[in-house]
C-alpha cells in the first residue's frame, strides 16, 4: 500500500501533461488531491505500523542476473520521513496556489520530486534508491531555473551539480561495494552483513559519507544551499530544506553508516587531534551549525538567513548520527523530521507571505513596512515558526536538539559546548531577523496606499496551521516517533553500527 | 585448409544479400519509375522498400538462424553476431526513417542505397574473425560513409566535412593496413584465432607493439576516440542529418564490436595490464590510455560548445572513452555491457539528431539560441530530446544510467586495480551533466525568442521520437529485457 505514495505521485505528474491547456485552477487542485492522497497513505502505514521494525512492500526480482530486485520496504525512520514528506508536499502546493505562469508543468516537476523523494525514503533495493535519489535531481534543476527568483539559472545550475557530483560519489562506493561483496546483490540487508575488510571501509565510508552529506548540507560542502534555497520559488525552497536535504543525512544513516561502520572506527594514530573520521565529522558537523549561524546573523536578505540557518539546523542532524548512541541517533532522526516542518514555514512565511506580496526581501526595506500591521498572520507565524527554530520547548525543535546535545555530551563533550553556544547565536539571528523585519516601528514613512499589500489567502493560512500544528504536537508528545524510531534504530541492520560505537 | 563450401556460405550471407539486392531494386525504381514524381514521394518509396529489405533480413536471421564458422572465421555464424546484425538493421531502419522529410538532394536512389551498402558492409564486419575481411568490409562501410557525409551538394560544410572525413579516413585506413599486415607477417595467418595463438610469453616484440598502436589509430578513427576524433566534430556539423546520425549510430555500433572481437581474440596473448602502479605493457595499456584521453577531452572540450550538433560530436568522443573502458576489461560480461552501452547509445542519438535535423530545417541552425523555448512549441520533441539527453547524462531511470552502471560494475569485476579509470568516468560523467543540462535549459527555462519563427513539428518526426523516447526509457526501468538476449547471446557463442 505505501508504495502507492510513489505511484500516486508519478500518476499525478503524468496526468498534469495531459490536461489541457489553460487549466491552472484545475491543476492545482489535481495536484493538492495527489498529494493529500499521499499524505493520507503515509499517515495509515504510520499509525497502522507501531512496531517500527523494518516491513517489506514489495519484492520482485527487476535485473535478475545482477540480483537487483524492485524491493521497497520501510521502518521507523522510513516511515517518519515519509510523513514529513506528506506534510511538506500538500503544504507546498498550498503556498504555491499563486503560480500562474506554466502551472501544470510546476505541479508536474513538483510531484516528479515528491515521488522520487518518496521513492528513496522506502527503498530497500540500493540501485532502485540512487535511481530514486538521482531523479530527484532534474525537477530540482527546472522548479528553480524555470519558476525561480534571485541568480535563479545559477542557484539550478549549482545545485544541480552539487547533487550530482554528491551522488557520482555515492555511485563509486556502491559500485565497489556491490563488486566486493561478490555482485550478488544490492540489497541494503545483504550488503550491510556483508563484512567488507576494514581497509575498504576506511576508504569507502568517507567518499559515500560525504556524497550524501552534500546533499545534507555539510560544511564546507554547503555552498549549494543557500543560494540554492534563494533562488527557488517557495514550494521549491520548502521541499528543499524541507526533504531534499534530509535525502542527504538519510543516504549517510542509512547506506554509509549501516553499510561501512568500520569507517567510523579509530584510525591509531590523530592528526591535528582527529582520531577517525567520526571525529573529523563530527566537527565539520559542528562547524557548520556555528557558521551557519553566524552567517545568518549578519544577512541582509531576509531569505538568505532562513538558508543559513539550515545550514545550521542540518549541521544538527550530522552531529547527532555522529553521536553514535541511541539518543543522538534517534534526535537526528526527530530533528530530521522537525527542521523539514520547520524551514517549510519559515521559507513558507519568507518567500510566499512576505516575497510575493513585498517583491523585496531586503531587511532594511521591509522593517519600515510595518509587516506586523499590515500582514499580522505572517507575523505570528514567523514568531511561531521562529520560536520553534530556536529550539523553545513546546516546539519539536526543542526535544531534537535536546535529544542531539545530551547525544553529543555523552560522546564529544567538548564539541557540546560549542553547540551550546551555536544555539545561543541561533536564538540571536531569528530575534534579529524578526525585529528587523516585522517589528521595526517608527522609522520611515509607511506604505504607500496604491499599493495596498493583499490580504493573507486561505490556502496559506491553512498551510501554516497545518505546519505549526505538527510542529506542536510533536514537540508535545515526541513518543509518537520515538516509539517507532528507537526500534527502527535497534534492529539487527544497525547492529554494526551499535557494536561499532567504541563507548 | 578445406575447401570453401559455397552452398554454405550463400547461406551465411543470405542477409547481407537481401540488403543489397533491395538497395539495388529501390536504386533502379527511383531512377527508373519514379524520376519525375514528388521528393516526397520518392523518398518515402525508398524509404518503405529500403525498410522492407532490412526487415526481411531481420526475419531471415531470427527465423532461420545459422551457426557456423567458415574457413578458420573467414565468414562467422553465431548468437551474437546475429544479435549485432539485428541491431544494426534496426538502427538502419531507424536512420531512414529521419531521412523522410529531408530536402537536402534529389537523389534519392542513390542515398539510400549507401546507407543500405554500408548497413551490408557493417554486417560483414561484425560476421568475421579475419583481417582481411574485417579491413574490406571496413572498408566498403567507410567508403559509403564519406559519400554520404557529402551529400548535400548545395552546403559547403558537408563537402569540407567529407573531405576532411576521407582525408583522415585515408590515413587511419593505412595505419590500420599497416598494423594488419604485420600482424600477418608475425603470425602468418589471417585469422584472429591464429594470430592468437602466435603470441604468447611475456615480452613483447617490438614488430607487435607497432601492430598494437597502429591497429589502435585506425579502430580508434572509427569508434571517434581522441586523440583521433579530429573528422567526428566537423562531420557531425556538417553533413546531413541522417547521415551524421548514420556515422554517429550504426557504424559505432560496428566498429565497437570489432575493436573488442580484435583486441581480445586476436591479440588475446599480447593484453599487458593497466594497473596502476605495476603497468606491463600491452594493447590493454593503450587502449587504456585512449580511454582516458577521450573521457577528459571529449567531456571538457563539449563545455565550450555553443551548438548541438558538436556537443553531441564531443559528448561521442566522450562516450567512446566510456565504452573503450569495456575493450580494457574484455570479459563476457564487459562485451554485454558494451554492446547494451552502444547499443542504447545509438538509439538515443538517432533520436537527437531526429530533433535537430526538424529545428534546422525549420530555424536554418543548429545553434543553442535556435531551441530557445523550443518546449512551448513543440512540446512532444523536446520532451524527446530532454529524454536522449538526460539518458546520455546517465540519468535514471533512462537507458543511459543502466548502461553506464552495468559497464562500470563489469569493469571492476574484470579487475579490481582497474578503479581508477571507473572514479575518472563517473567524476567526468558528473561534468558532463553541466553542458547537457545547458542545452536544456535552452529548451524548457529560455523563453521563446520573438524574431524566431514558429516550429513546426512534422507528424512523421514526433512518431519517431517518441518510439525512439520510448525505447530509452523502457530500456533504462526495464533494462533486462535487452540485457538477457545480449548475455544469452555471448553465452552460446563464447567470447
Amino acid at each position: 500500500m505505501l508504495a502507492w505514495t510513489i505511484y500516486i505521485s508519478f500518476f499525478g505528474a503524468a496526468a498534469m501533461l495531459l490536461l489541457p491547456k489553460g487549466n491552472a485552477a484545475v491543476a492545482r487542485v489535481l495536484a493538492l488531491l495527489t498529494a493529500v492522497v499521499g499524505f493520507a497513505i503515509a499517515l495509515t502505514a504510520f499509525l497502522h505500523h507501531r512496531t517500527g521494525e523494518m516491513l517489506t512492500i514489495t519484492r520482485v526480482p527487476w535485473i535478475p542476473t545482477l540480483g537487483i530486485e524492485y524491493h521497497l520496504a520501510a521502518d521507523g525512520i522510513s516511515l517518519t520521513l515519509t510523513l514529513l514528506t506528506g506534510i511538506v508536499a500538500i503544504t507546498g502546493i498550498l503556498f504555491s496556489w499563486n503560480i500562474q505562469e506554466r502551472t501544470k508543468e510546476f505541479f508536474a516537476f513538483y510531484l516528479l520530486l515528491i515521488g522520487a523523494v518518496y521513492g528513496v525514503f522506502l527503498s530497500y533495493d540500493l540501485f532502485l534508491l540512487f535511481v530514486f535519489y538521482e531523479i530527484v535531481i532534474i525537477p530540482k534543476y527546472f522548479l528553480i531555473a524555470i519558476w525561480g527568483s534571485t541568480r535563479r539559472e545559477y542557484g539550478a545550475m549549482k545545485l544541480a551539480l552539487y547533487s550530482f557530483i554528491g551522488s557520482a560519489m555515492v555511485l563509486v562506493g556502491l559500485i565497489a561495494a556491490y563488486v566486493a561483496a561478490g555482485s550478488h546483490s544490492m540489497s541494503l540487508g545483504e550488503l550491510a552483513g556483508y563484512s567488507f575488510s576494514p581497509h575498504f571501509q576506511m576508504l569507502a565510508f568517507p567518499l559515500v559519507f560525504v556524497g550524501f552529506a552534500i546533499l545534507a548540507g555539510l560544511w564546507p560542502f554547503h555552498t549549494w544551499a543557500p543560494t540554492g534555497h534563494v533562488a527557488a520559488p517557495t514550494a521549491a525552497s520548502m521541499l528543499l530544506a524541507g526533504v531534499v536535504m534530509k535525502l542527504g543525512a538519510y543516504g549517510c544513516l542509512r547506506v554509509a553508516m549501516t553499510l561501512f561502520p568500520l569507517g567510523l572506527a579509530p584510525w591509531g594514530h590523530h592528526i591535528l587531534g582527529l582520531g577517525s573520521w567520526r571525529d573529523v565529522f563530527a566537527l565539520l558537523a559542528v562547524i557548520g551549525i556555528i557558521y551557519g549561524a553566524l552567517v545568518a546573523l549578519v544577512q541582509k536578505d531576509f531569505k538568505f538567513v532562513i538558508g543559513y540557518s539550515s545550514v545550521s539546523h542540518m549541521g544538527f542532524i550530522l552531529l547527532g548520527l555522529m553521536t553514535l548512541n541511541q539518543i543522538g541517533l534517534s534526535g537526528a532522526v526527530v530533528q530530521m523530521f522537525s527542521h523539514g516542518i520547520l524551514a517549510g514555514l519559515l521559507f513558507a512565511v519568507v518567500g510566499r507571505m512576505v516575497y510575493a506580496r513585498t517583491h523585496t526581501r531586503e531587511l532594511a526595506v521591509l522593517g519600515p513596512m510595518n509587516l506586523n500591521k499590515v500582514i499580522p498572520f505572517a507575523a505570528v507565524t514567523f514568531v511561531l515558526a521562529g520560536m520553534a527554530s530556536m529550539g523553545l520547548p513546546g516546539f519539536s525543535g526543542f526535544v531534537a536538539e535536546l535529544m542531539i546535545v545530551i547525544g553529543a555530551w555523552h560522546a564529544f563533550p567538548a564539541l557540546a559546548i560549542c553547540v551550546g553556544f551555536g544555539i545561543l547565536i541561533g536564538v540571536v539571528y531569528v530575534w534579529r531577523a524578526m525585529q528587523k523585519a516585522f517589528f521595526a516601528e517608527g522609522r520611515g514613512e509607511p506604505i504607500p496606499p496604491d499599493h495596498p499589500l493583499p490580504p493573507i489567502t486561505l490556502s496559506e493560512r491553512l498551510g501554516a496551521i497545518i505546519l505549526i500544528a505538527t510542529s506542536v504536537l510533536i514537540g508535545i508528545y515526541p513518543q509518537l516517533l520515538l516509539n517507532i524510531i528507537v526500534p527502527a534504530l535497534n534492529s539487527p541492520m544497525f547492529e554494526g553500527l551499535r557494536k561499532g560505537s567504541w563507548q | 585448409m578445406n575447401a570453401i563450401n559455397y552452398s554454405q556460405l550463400l547461406q551465411l550471407v543470405w542477409p547481407e544479400i537481401i540488403v543489397v539486392a533491395v538497395a539495388l531494386i529501390l536504386m533502379a525504381t527511383d531512377l527508373l519509375v519514379l524520376r519525375k514524381a514528388a521528393l516526397r514521394l520518392r523518398f518515402a518509396v525508398a524509404i518503405l522498400l529500403g525498410s522492407l529489405g532490412c526487415t526481411i533480413a531481420i526475419a531471415r536471421i531470427t527465423l532461420a538462424p545459422v551457426q557456423a564458422n567458415l574457413l578458420d572465421g573467414t565468414i562467422i555464424a553465431s548468437p551474437l553476431t546475429n544479435l549485432v546484425q539485428i541491431a544494426l538493421l534496426v538502427l538502419t531502419v531507424f536512420t531512414l526513417f529521419l531521412s523522410a522529410n529531408s530536402t537536402f538532394t534529389e537523389h534519392v536512389g542513390e542515398f539510400v542505397l549507401l546507407i543500405l551498402v554500408a548497413t551490408a558492409g557493417m554486417m560483414f564486419l561484425v560476421a568475421s574473425q579475419d583481417l582481411l575481411v574485417i579491413f574490406i568490409s571496413l572498408e566498403l562501410l567507410s567508403l559509403s560513409l564519406y559519400i554520404l557525409a557529402a551529400f548535400s551538394k548545395r552546403s559547403v560544410q558537408s563537402w569540407e566535412a567529407a573531405l576532411k572525413y576521407f582525408l583522415f579516413g585515408g590515413m587511419s585506413a593505412a595505419f590500420l593496413l599497416f598494423g594488419f599486415s604485420l600482424l600477418y607477417g608475425l603470425a602468418n595467418s589471417t585469422s584472429l584465432v591464429h594470430i592468437a595463438a602466435a603470441f604468447h610469453g611475456p615480452s613483447l616484440n617490438p614488430l607487435l607493439v607497432i601492430a598494437i598502436v597502429t591497429s589502435t589509430i585506425g579502430l580508434g578513427f572509427k569508434v571517434a576516440a581522441a586523440p583521433f576524433h579530429f573528422w567526428a566534430p566537423d562531420v557531425y556539423q556538417g553533413a546531413p542529418a541522417p547521415s551524421a546520425a548514420f556515422i554517429a549510430s550504426g557504424s559505432k555500433v560496428a566498429s565497437f564490436f570489432v575493436f573488442f572481437q580484435l583486441a581480445a581474440i586476436g591479440l588475446a596473448g599480447a593484453e599487458g595490464t593497466a594497473t596502476l602502479p605495476n603497468v606491463v605493457r600491452g594493447w590493454v595499456l593503450v587502449v587504456a590510455l585512449v580511454a582516458t584521453v577521450s573521457m577528459l577531452l571529449g567531456n571538457l572540450v563539449a563545455i565550450r560548445q555553443s551548438g548541438l550538433r558538436r556537443l553531441i560530436a564531443y559528448s561521442a568522443v566522450a562516450h567512446a572513452g566510456y565504452m573503450l573502458l569495456a575493450i580494457v576489461t574484455h570479459t563476457e560480461q564487459s562485451l554485454a555491457a558494451l554492446l547494451y552501452y552502444v547499443i542504447t547509445y545509438a538509439l538515443g542519438t538517432i533520436g537527437t539528431f531526429a530533433v535537430i535535423d526538424v529545428v534546422e530545417q525549420q530555424r536554418g541552425s543548429d545553434q543553442f539560441s535556435s531551441f530557445d523555448g523550443l518546449s512551448r512549441q513543440a512540446p512532444v520533441l523536446s520532451f524527446g530530446l530532454a529524454i536522449f539527453i538526460l539518458s546520455l547524462a546517465g540519468i535514471p531511470p533512462l537507458a543511459g544510467f543502466f548502461a553506464k552502471f552495468y559497464l562500470f560494475v563489469s569493469v571492476l569485476q574484470g579487475s579490481k586495480s582497474l578503479v581508477w579509470l571507473v572514479v575518472l568516468a563517473i567524476a567526468m560523467s558528473a561534468v558532463s551533466l553541466y553542458y547537457y543540462l545547458r542545452v536544456l535549459k535552452r529548451v524548457y527555462v529560455t523563453p521563446p525568442s520573438a524574431d524566431l519563427p514558429a516550429l513546426r513539428s512534422p507528424l512523421l518526426s514526433q512518431v519517431l521520437v517518441l518510439v525512439l523516447a520510448a525505447t530509452t526509457i523502457l530500456f533504462g526501468c526495464a533494462p533486462h529485457l535487452l540485457l538477457q538476449w545480449i548475455q544469452a547471446a555471448i553465452q552460446a557463442s563464447g567470447l
